[in-house]
């Protein structure tokens, strides 16, 4: 690839990704001509009053996607980390005490044990 | 005001600062051993910042030259970004210039804290916001650069540090969810991908996931939108 087209496949992923982001906004933030904010339709309100619940939930089962349960370690090393974050959270209720234990403990799983 | 909300912003980021390093320096490391030169991770890191895009971009990048074929790829493993926009609306309005670069920097991590955290009086909102996406944002061109440029002298090998996003993103799943009044939004979202990473596979089950969750919220309005 030349250089231009290397500038441009680059523009083409950065657009790509900044109309995702700023769509919404654009679209249902803006103001009207008398310079009033725009009134967001009841139904996008609602949803951006449902959906950080239900896109979080999405993130989560992304993050596990690629744990095959049928092979390897069945993804045990991930359940048992799981496990360990949601009950030390439960415990302590303290954010980076409960990432980093789960993540320690996932390490030491796939590094000592699950080899 | 600006130091205030940056004090309390910054220890909120110190998981995303381990995994973003971490990452990001592999992100400039695979993008040197796949051929591409030290500047081009890291203006990507800089103006695309969506990790796993730019993982996908690197493999574009070294074949053929295809911009409308890129451009629909960011739309497809973006598309959830749509949600957070939609999310972030009113939160995100009346905070002036700020507001279009946390739009810019609206990345799954930016997101889940800024959406998710429960401000002090006495701490700037807008500027809580703003350090959040900026710092995160600093940590993952940190990464890129140095796995760019050092990425001949050096191997990182902490096999499992991955895992400290999914950490972050379950906690922060999880405190929503110990603080929601409601769980039938949090149940769909994670029913919805479960089924359709089963139906559709890793690899496209994201904008099937979208549907399916706004089909259904949209759905039961009428009974949840009272009790949440």
């Amino acid at each position: 690839m030349t250089p231009i087209q290397t500038v441009i496949m680059i523009g083409a992923v950065a657009l790509g990704t900044m109309l995702t982001r700023f769509t919404p906004f654009l679209v249902f933030g803006g103001r009207t001509h008398d310079g009033q904010q725009r009134k967001v339709p009841a139904l996008v309100h609602y949803l951006g009053k449902a959906l950080p619940g239900a896109a979080l939930g999405l993130l989560v089962v992304y993050c596990f996607k690629d744990v095959n349960v049928l092979s390897g370690f069945h993804g045990l090393p991930e359940l048992i980390s799981l496990a360990a974050i949601v009950g030390v959270h439960l415990w302590k209720r303290n954010m980076l005490v409960s990432i980093a234990t789960g993540t320690v403990i996932y390490m030491l799983l796939v590094n000592f044990i699950f080899t | 005001m600006k130091l205030k909300a940056l004090r309390y912003a910054f220890p909120k980021t110190i998981p995303i600062m381990t995994g973003f390093l971490f990452l990001g320096t592999a992100y400039g490391i695979y993008a040197r051993t796949s051929g591409l030169p030290a500047v081009t991770p890291i203006i990507m890191a800089a103006i695309v910042f969506a990790g796993s895009m730019e993982f996908v971009a690197v493999d574009m990048l070294i074949g053929a030259f295809d911009p409308l074929g890129a451009l629909v790829m960011a739309l497809m493993v973006n598309a959830r970004h749509l949600f957070y926009g939609i999310s972030m609306l009113e939160k995100y309005r009346d905070l002036g210039v700020k507001k279009w670069y946390l739009v810019f920097g609206l990345c799954d991590e930016s997101f889940s804290i800024n959406c998710t955290a429960e401000i002090p009086q006495g701490v700037d909102r807008g500027w809580f916001y703003f350090w959040v996406t900026a710092l995160n944002q600093l940590y993952w061109l940190t990464g890129a650069t140095i796995g760019s440029l050092a990425g001949q002298f050096i191997t990182i090998e902490l096999p499992g540090l991955e895992f400290v996003m999914t950490a972050l993103l379950v906690v922060i799943f999880l405190d929503n969810w110990l603080k929601e009044k409601n769980h039938t939004a949090s149940i769909i979202g994670v029913l919805a991908a479960f089924l359709c990473l089963l139906i559709f596979g890793s690899e496209s089950f994201i904008i099937p996931s979208m549907a399916l969750i706004i089909l259904t919220l949209t759905l039961a309005r009428r009974k949840l939108e009272s009790k949440i």
